[in-house]
């Protein structure tokens, strides 16, 4: 009896512990959830009714009630696009090799040591590399493709440790299968290992996405502008981006300006949300087309 | 195959967009500098767009030093500059034989104000702000029954620009006597609104910012008037102009290029910019300069006359609009 009764109080203590951590783990949850609540409803109640066709298709201007966002959508749109563009390839690449190719030796152990302490450089150092190296010595000017360069340098570690993540769940039995089989390696990649691997690739790119588009430090480094009331006609046009844009109405001393911040963050937020709702569209796709993995 | 397919796609929307990049060539002024002359370079480039439609104006925010930096490589037309040009400045210029032209545009005032719930405070003299503001008052709490006998026994809460800032850089060499010299224990902000709110929500608290940033919020502000020996005067629009509102009042200036300003369509932008100044400068939120100040300054352009009337002094203060129209003469 007694020792009955003794498991009986050791369960119903081990559900109270169960139960405060449940409760602990839900608080967590909320005040986060809470908070970024707040944030969007408060931009919400302020931006809405700013919000309106005129404002996403005109210029800024001096006079609040006139000023637009077009230019920094467009140039934000460009921006994260050819980031990507850039930084798919070369993070994808690296990976390969990293996880394929590369020899298990101290040059390939600090090349990955490196690679995870840039993803921990604060992004104003990438705006000064990039204006030197693209800028000045390469002569890009402040343009789009400077700023893509840039902000594709300081994307590429996420790429690659969420590529090479997804190579490592690719079942090591594929790969052995596709040898024995007689391919070579490069024939094993392309067609077994990195269609397998690359909706898991694919969500490094939508993580790749959000962190382009809301870096304003290392664009105002590399001299994007505030003003800018054309859109950009190639690569190396001057552009501006939305989080510039919104730091520069934020900062403003007349209150009808602080509207139009918060209509900002909301189309940077429409934005982002369609950027991503496109890559993982893309990887739906491909996950049902990839072969089937046993 | 949809790796290939993907690969293909990118490589063919960077040949077009790259493709394309390659058929800009437009006439483009390239502005960049201070954020506080940023308004009024982005009203005036606004209307001149509205006039010469073929041209591009861009204005970037990078802060009056940080623009210099670009302008002295010839990377920028103009630069927006809420102080004179440095030495160090004038002499990176000569070292890549860049000339330019020095143009006044516009006059700010820095205010010093309180929380409206604040009725003791009727004005500060210079000397009393010295008093909170210098280094030495560093880590002693301040009461405002320190500064004047008979004012609360309350600690002030004080507000003010960082250090990156040209306003503090103004403020310090005006109040303190040397620029850059402070006390460091404020709540200090890049955002001026923050100081704004920072000053609204607390009964003891003193704060300093562009005199912009007062009109805008003057129903929860209230303005200290400084007196500097001739009677206190309040920072009004109308005492900037005249130049009785000392020692904070400074004059704010465009850099020109000399070699680009011989191109047609930075010529056509500094002669409507000096043109239409006065009410533009006004409309932003700023004291424009006399009318007179403007033609000496065209004139100034037209001739081409380089180099700085302030010796490389950068921040330089008690420069009222006499002194600045005769400098502007010789």
């Amino acid at each position: 009896m007694k020792s009955a009764l003794g498991t009986d109080m050791l369960l119903v203590r081990k559900r109270q512990k169960e139960k405060v951590f449940l409760v602990l783990a839900t608080l967590a949850l909320l005040f986060s959830l809470v908070v970024l609540f707040t944030l969007i409803i408060d931009a919400f109640l302020d931006g809405l009714p700013r919000l309106n066709l005129k404002f996403l298709t005109s210029f800024p201007s001096r006079k609040p009630e006139e000023a637009g966002i077009l230019p920094a959508m467009v140039g934000s749109i460009y921006v994260t696009v050819l980031t990507t563009l850039f930084a798919i390839p070369l993070g994808v690449g690296s990976a390969v090799y990293l996880e394929v190719y590369a020899p298990k030796n101290r040059l390939s152990a600090a090349i990955e040591a490196s690679i995870a302490t840039l993803g921990g450089v604060p992004s104003i150092i990438y705006g000064m590399l990039g204006l030197e190296l693209f800028a000045r010595v390469l002569q890009l000017g402040r343009s789009l493709l400077t700023g893509a360069l840039t902000l594709a340098l300081l994307v590429l570690p996420i790429v690659i440790v969420s590529a090479r993540e997804s190579l490592r769940t690719v079942p090591q039995s594929l790969w052995e299968a596709a040898l024995a089989l007689g391919a070579t390696r490069w024939q094993a990649l392309k067609d077994q290992i990195l269609p397998v691997a690359f909706p898991g690739i694919l969500t490094g790119i939508i993580l790749t996405v959000s962190r382009a588009i809301g870096e304003a430090a290392p664009l105002i480094m590399i001299g994007a502008l505030t003003y800018v009331a054309f859109l950009p006609r190639g690569v190396l046009s001057p552009f501006t981006t939305l989080p510039i844009q919104i730091f520069n109405w934020v900062s403003r001393p007349q209150k009808a300006f602080h509207a139009n911040a918060a209509a900002g963050i909301i189309v940077l937020l429409a934005v982002t949300l369609s950027l991503n709702a496109l890559s993982i569209v893309l990887r739906n796709r491909l996950e049902k087309r990839a072969p089937r993995t046993l | 195959m949809k790796v290939r397919q993907f690969l293909v796609l990118g490589l063919f929307a960077c040949a077009l967009l790259i493709s394309s990049g390659a058929l800009a060539a437009e006439k483009i002024i390239a502005v960049d500098g201070s954020s506080t002359v940023y308004p009024i370079t982005e009203a005036v480039a606004e209307e001149f767009q509205k006039v010469y439609q073929d041209v591009k104006v861009t204005v970037g925010i990078s802060g009056t030093g940080g623009g210099f930096k670009r302008f002295v490589r010839g990377e920028t037309d103009i630069n927006d500059a809420s102080r004179p040009i440095k030495a160090s400045e004038i002499e990176a210029c000569q070292q890549n034989s860049i000339e330019f032209i020095e143009l006044p545009v516009a006059f700010d005032g820095i205010a010093v104000v309180v929380n409206p719930k604040n009725t003791w405070v009727d004005y500060l003299t210079v000397e009393e702000l010295k008093k909170i503001w210098e280094p030495e008052a560093q880590g002693k709490q301040i009461r405002w029954s320190d500064i004047r006998p008979g004012w609360p026994e309350k600690p002030i809460t004080l507000f003010g620009p960082g250090v990156d800032s040209g306003t503090f850089e103004y403020f310090t060499e005006a109040i303190v006597g040397e620029a850059r010299k402070s006390r460091g224990d404020y709540v200090a902000s890049e955002d001026d609104n923050v100081l704004v709110q920072g000053v609204a929500q607390d009964e003891y608290a003193l704060g300093y910012f562009g005199l912009a940033y007062y009109l805008g919020n003057q129903d929860i502000l209230k303005a200290v008037p400084i007196d500097s020996g001739q009677g206190p005067m309040a920072p009004t629009p109308e005492n900037v102009k005249n130049g009785t509102y000392k020692p904070l009042s400074r004059p704010l200036f465009i850099y020109v290029n000399r070699k680009s300003a011989d191109r047609d369509e930075v010529e056509k932008f500094i002669t409507f910019y000096l043109e239409h100044a006065k009410d533009l400068v006004e409309e932003v939120g700023y004291v424009p300069l006399p009318e007179k100040a403007y033609e000496l300054a065209l004139e100034r352009f037209r001739k081409r006359v380089t180099g700085s009337v302030f010796g490389g002094h950068g921040a330089t203060v008690g420069v009222s609009i006499e002194e600045l129209l005769k400098k502007e003469a010789q």
